[in-house]
């Protein structure tokens, strides 16, 4: 019994470890620039103020930033679905030519790494002359193939008796696929949609390099290029409410959704 | 949140077509749409890779073709033989750490109370911040002039420690801010199989009086043991694939010290726009995680047969 009150008491000192480096940036942001620059250890003084989140919301540039990260992670999550449920639909229930080793190549495409495709990426993108734009940022993470693999398990998991009935009845494939097998796949675009949303919110490395144009930024890669020069910085407390402000909303969706977002992340990295 | 390589057993099992099942090229059309993102996307994108990989451009884009060179260059540079040195480094700091932590959270916490539940939430809770939150984060802990770690130094009366800018402590604190960051997955997976393990046989060692330890030993780990090597292979693939942390942390100093392979790649191709040379170590870096990959599908095909 001891052993395990002493391995609770660790656990819940590691606890409060991730906590403190939290809690830090939270008291800083709260603090008085000038202050920070004499002494960081201000903190302690109990002089809080929430100027840095009022000169933070008169600078127009996070709230671009984020209006960006939005539209670029619905948009890539949209078409994610769209298209992994049309394919999944198609590789789980339809016959066609040459289906089989389809489908394969598309699964070898799981083991590709973004590396490994990402210099190429960026060339064909200046070659098009696209970079800086929406469509660029949303277009790559729409290749991925694990939407495609989860939703073709799904759709396979589903009885065929269902399509057959409707099939008998005249239905058109389209019709079974929007009518009938959609609404049954919800818990699965679910799981997608999260994780894809959530690794589109954190992509960093492409849009690094194809969002150069300061008002093309999504949050992450203004989060990169406000702490680049760091050490210069006046605005100790300013950068700190950045921190806070591009984090907190992840953090609140994460408190409500907490289940289903940890399934998502376990899913997609377990399968 | 960094992106996993997956790697599907269960999908290679093709159901076998019943007969009663048209052809119909007309089918096909439900996979176009994705194909063609898949082929544009990422086809391509990579054959044009294996050819940049063997070529050399010059500031005007004009590309020839220089067979092995760069490769050869590679296994001669030493600033790129340094960067696969630090990705197995920060590998082997990272993986067998998260790996363990993982397993004893997920031991710790594997109950209904409300308390553990609230811990279970702390543990995710930062996988869900960007890099960019979690490096911002770090760097005010381990700044020496007045960040978390010196603040503390000099309120214990200690000279504080400049972490980022020594060479034998650059990569740990890099290492540290990223299992900070990571530590929820292997947590949940570890998680997830817990509750996969059959409850009589717990019941059965109650009733044979076994010990806390003989329980854990004899009947959980063997229960989970192939979620433990996944764990050991996912994380391998993540963290394989450092570059966010030390791109934003360190620039890869102190003398090198922090620079991984992607970092590498990225500085190669963004900062010297050495692009068939950039292509060339990603390659390098594809074959290393394709044999990790490897690895992974035979453990989740062994997952099928059991």
């Amino acid at each position: 019994m001891t052993r395990s009150r002493l391995a609770t008491g660790l656990v819940i000192l590691a606890a409060v470890l991730m906590l403190v480096p939290l809690l830090w940036v939270l008291a800083l942001s709260l603090k008085d620039n000038a202050e920070l620059m004499t002494d960081t250890a201000s903190v302690f003084n109990g002089r809080f103020t929430l100027e840095n989140y009022r000169n933070l919301f008169g600078n127009g540039d996070v709230f671009r930033w984020i209006a960006n990260s939005l539209i670029v992670s619905f948009g890539m999550t949209a078409g994610v679905l769209m298209l992994a449920s049309l394919a999944g639909y198609g590789f789980a229930r339809l016959e066609f030519p040459g289906r089989n080793l389809l489908f394969v190549v598309v699964l070898l495409g799981l083991a590709v790494p973004e590396q490994a495709v990402i210099i190429a990426r960026h060339q064909m993108f200046s070659w098009l002359g696209m970079h800086n734009s929406y469509p660029a940022l949303i277009l790559p993470g729409l290749s991925a193939p694990f939407g495609v693999f989860l939703m073709t398990q799904y759709f396979r998991a589903i009885p065929r008796d269902i399509d057959e009935a409707a099939l008998l009845d005249g239905a058109s494939r389209f019709t079974i696929f929007w009518k009938l097998l959609l609404p049954l796949t919800i818990p699965a675009q679910a799981t997608l949609g999260i994780f894809t949303f959530l690794s589109a919110w954190n992509d960093y490395w492409w849009p690094l390099i194809s969002a150069t144009n300061k008002d093309m930024f999504t949050l992450t890669v203004g989060i990169a290029s406000t702490q680049m020069n760091f050490a210069q910085t006046e605005g100790l407390g300013f950068l700190m409410a950045q921190a806070v402000f591009a984090g907190a909303p992840m953090l609140i969706v994460y408190l409500f959704f907490q289940k289903y977002i940890v399934q998502a992340v376990a899913g997609a990295a377990g399968r | 949140m960094p992106s996993v390589a997956v790697e599907p057993a269960a999908a290679f099992t093709v159901p076998v077509p019943r007969g009663r099942g048209r052809q119909d090229w007309r089918s096909a059309l439900f996979v176009a749409p994705y194909l063609l993102v898949f082929v544009a996307m990422l086809v391509v994108p990579l054959a044009m890779g294996m050819w940049l990989s063997t070529t050399k451009g010059d500031l005007f884009g004009t590309e020839r073709w220089v067979g092995l060179a760069n490769f050869v260059r590679l296994f001669g540079d030493a600033i790129f033989l340094k960067a696969v040195a630090n990705t197995f480094y920060f590998v082997l700091l990272t993986v067998p750490f998260l790996t363990l932590a993982g397993l004893g959270l997920a031991l710790v916490l594997n109950r209904q109370e409300r308390w553990a539940a609230v811990l279970r939430t702390i543990f995710f809770a930062s996988t869900v911040l960007s890099v960019t939150v979690v490096t911002l984060v770090w760097r005010l802990v381990f700044l020496p002039d007045g960040g978390l770690l010196g603040v503390t130094a000099e309120a214990l009366g200690k000279t504080p420690i400049a972490f980022l800018n020594d060479e034998r402590l650059a990569m740990p604190a890099i290492a540290v801010t990223t299992i900070w960051w990571c530590i929820g997955l292997p947590m949940v997976l570890f998680l997830a199989a817990l509750q996969q393990v059959p409850r009589d046989l717990y019941e059965a060692a109650a009733l044979d009086n076994a010990s806390r330890w003989t329980t854990l030993t004899r009947i959980t780990l063997p229960a989970i043991k192939r979620t433990f090597f996944l764990v050991i292979i996912i994380e391998v693939i993540l963290q394989f694939q450092l570059f966010g942390q030390p791109q934003l942390m360190t620039l890869g100093g102190p003398n090198n010290s922090t620079r991984p392979i992607v970092l590498f790649i990225y500085e190669a191709g963004w900062r010297q726009w050495e692009l068939g040379y950039a292509a060339a170590a990603a390659q390098v870096l594809f074959a290393m995680i394709l044999i990790a990959a490897m690895v992974q599908y035979r453990l989740s095909s062994g997952k099928e047969a059991a």
